[in-house]
């Protein structure tokens, strides 16, 4: 069951020009998360804008006891919201409904779990990244961006026993390039009999090139989608997503209670909007 | 104090509804709003058959608003029936089932079936829905076929029969009146104004639908207008909406003549709204000791105002 709280902001983090990590206090729905879920946000009181937003839960936020106290978001600034929620200042408050959604499912040993993240793609993976650890899943991330000044939190993975594998365009850090090139070189170094699972949250193009990849070398694959979401509880059938089934034309699913994590496999790509 | 509402032979515990398409079929707020709290549940409007809706992006937002072409995805009468209709009977919702069609033989059809079924309340004609090329509005934006829709279906069905108005016709009252005259028991509106929002830098839509409705905040004193005119016009119990988002929202909705709202774009932004509002009529009730909310239904004061302009 989703809560909504009236959360205070304990801190706002900018990273770059663009991106952000806004900490909020919210005890219950940091303790109710699970992996790749999200919340709906809203950043001001007022009609403009309207609506909340949807974001993955970044990191699950603790006292030194490990209760679990808050959450935080991977803000990146592109619109209205997004914006005031960039420009947030501690001590402020913002409406936070959730933990919605339905989870990854983290893989156990002897599966190792491969996330494959693009720019603020990167945003379910602590969370996975956390229930990975506890399960003692040997976990790798595959990170791509533009630049290297928008990789962030590397060190936060690495903390969390997750082998770290960077990409970007411009190659100032990592490989250069997409970060599929280093995922099929590492798909296809790895014998059929070792049990992989990937995990990909990203652009649509690099989802869905990821998705091909797993295919092609016949790795079961979640992805984590983003749509353009009204009410996050089912209400407005906004957020839908066409899937294929398995017998009949493909079906409009709505992303906020059948995802936002989908088996790549049932996704009609071509009618996804970028 | 009572909150109690009546929609011609239908007792509601308080005046608010669940907008149909905002709603889901209620099962998924479940866990959100003890459904039986309240007024009642509209749900998502059906066709006889499955719809898959439109191709997304299908809402976009505008100042104070929003727009959007769903296409009423659904999942038809028949799986209605016995999906969803079984947990909304256990949970005791008041259950208005909004219907689309096509012909209206489709109307009939669909309210053949759930009269046949435990659980309806009332059937909402959905004739103004801006987002289908067929069926619904083409009998919303017609006298005569308001009139013919409306008085096929209530041959068919001993529940009540409410028609939802479009507002986008010239005289929404004459609408309003040609239900009354075909035997509805009462009307809703409005339904969302047909809009439209644009990207100037790609110059496409922002809707895959290139137009929508528009509803939220936005649209509220345009509704509350008609509602008023529509009260000046018939006798019939009128349920409200248009950008309700607090008790003073509903207030203004009932003295303006509504019997009953209905809440949807603002239970997107807040799911739990509805104790709030139950709430802010309390304390208004109280602060103006009212004992029944009921008595203040078309209780607007024009003694000071000029009202030679009012079409009627």
């Amino acid at each position: 069951m989703p809560i909504d709280v009236d959360a205070r902001i304990i801190s706002n983090t900018r990273l770059s020009r663009d991106y952000s990590v806004v900490a909020l206090a919210a005890p219950e729905i940091a303790s109710l998360a699970e992996p790749g879920q999200f919340v709906m946000i809203k950043a001001s009181a007022g009609v403009d804008p309207l609506l909340r937003r949807p974001f993955s839960i970044f990191e699950i936020l603790r006292d030194r006891e490990g209760a679990p106290t808050g959450i935080s978001l991977l803000n990146k600034r592109i619109g209205v919201g997004t914006s005031l929620l960039y420009d947030a200042t501690p001590g402020g408050h913002v409406g936070c409904l959730g933990p919605l959604g339905r989870p990854f499912q983290p893989v156990t040993p002897p599966a190792e779990a491969w996330m494959v993240a693009g720019g603020v793609g990167l945003a379910p993976f602590v969370t996975l990244a956390e229930g990975l650890l506890a399960n003692g899943t040997k976990a790798r991330l595959f990170y791509g961006a533009r630049t290297g000044s928008d990789l962030t939190h590397v060190e936060l993975f690495e903390r969390l026993r997750v082998e770290p594998i960077l990409a970007t365009e411009d190659g100032s850090r990592g490989t250069r390039g997409f970060v599929t090139g280093p995922l099929e070189a590492a798909l296809s170094a790895t014998p059929r009999s070792n049990d992989v699972r990937v995990y990909a949250c990203g652009p649509t193009p690099m989802m869905r090139a990821v998705a091909k990849l797993a295919a092609s070398y016949g790795r079961q694959c979640d992805v984590s989608l983003e749509q353009v979401m009204g009410c996050g509880l089912g209400g407005c059938y906004s957020c839908v997503v066409l899937t294929r089934t398995p017998a009949g034309p493909p079906h409009f699913v709505r992303s906020c209670l059948d995802g936002p994590v989908f088996d790549a496999t049932r996704i009609v790509w071509d009618a996804l909007a970028h | 104090m009572n909150l109690s509402v009546s929609i011609g032979s239908l007792t509601l515990v308080n005046p608010l509804i669940a907008a149909s398409g905002c709603f889901g079929y209620g099962v998924e707020y479940a866990d959100v709003v003890d459904l039986s709290t309240l007024g009642g549940v509209a749900v998502k409007g059906l066709f006889l058959a499955e719809r898959e809706g439109h191709p997304p992006p299908r809402i976009v937002e505008t100042p104070a608003g929003m727009l959007n072409a769903i296409g009423l995805q659904g999942i038809g009468v028949h799986r209605f029936v016995r999906e969803k209709l079984p947990e909304l009977r256990d949970r005791r919702a008041v259950v208005f089932v909004n219907i689309c069609g096509t012909t209206i033989d489709e109307y009939c059809e669909i309210a053949r079936i759930l009269s046949d079924h435990e659980g309806v309340a009332a059937i909402e004609l959905n004739i103004s829905c801006p987002n289908i090329k067929q069926g619904g509005i083409t009998f919303g934006c017609s006298l005569t076929g308001t009139h013919d829709v409306v008085s096929a279906v209530r041959k068919v069905t001993p529940l009540p029969v409410i028609p939802k108005l479009t507002p986008n016709v010239t005289d929404v009252a004459s609408f309003a009146r040609a239900a009354e005259d075909a035997g509805a028991d009462a009307v809703s509106l409005v339904n969302t104004f047909l809009a439209m929002a644009i990207d100037v830098h790609t110059r496409r839509p922002k809707l895959t639908n290139i137009v929508g409705g528009l509803s939220g905040p936005a649209i509220r004193p345009i509704a509350i207008r008609m509602v008023y005119e529509c009260r000046q016009a018939v006798k019939l119990p009128i349920i409200g909406m248009g950008g309700i988002a607090t008790a003073e929202d509903v207030l203004e909705f009932m003295i303006a003549g509504a019997t009953a709202v209905q809440i949807g774009t603002a239970n997107f932004v807040d799911p739990f709204l509805w104790r709030k509002i139950i709430d802010g009529l309390h304390a208004y009730m109280t602060s103006h000791q009212i004992d029944t909310l009921a008595t203040l239904t078309g209780s607007l004061d024009t003694s000071r105002q000029a009202t030679a302009w009012i079409s009627s």
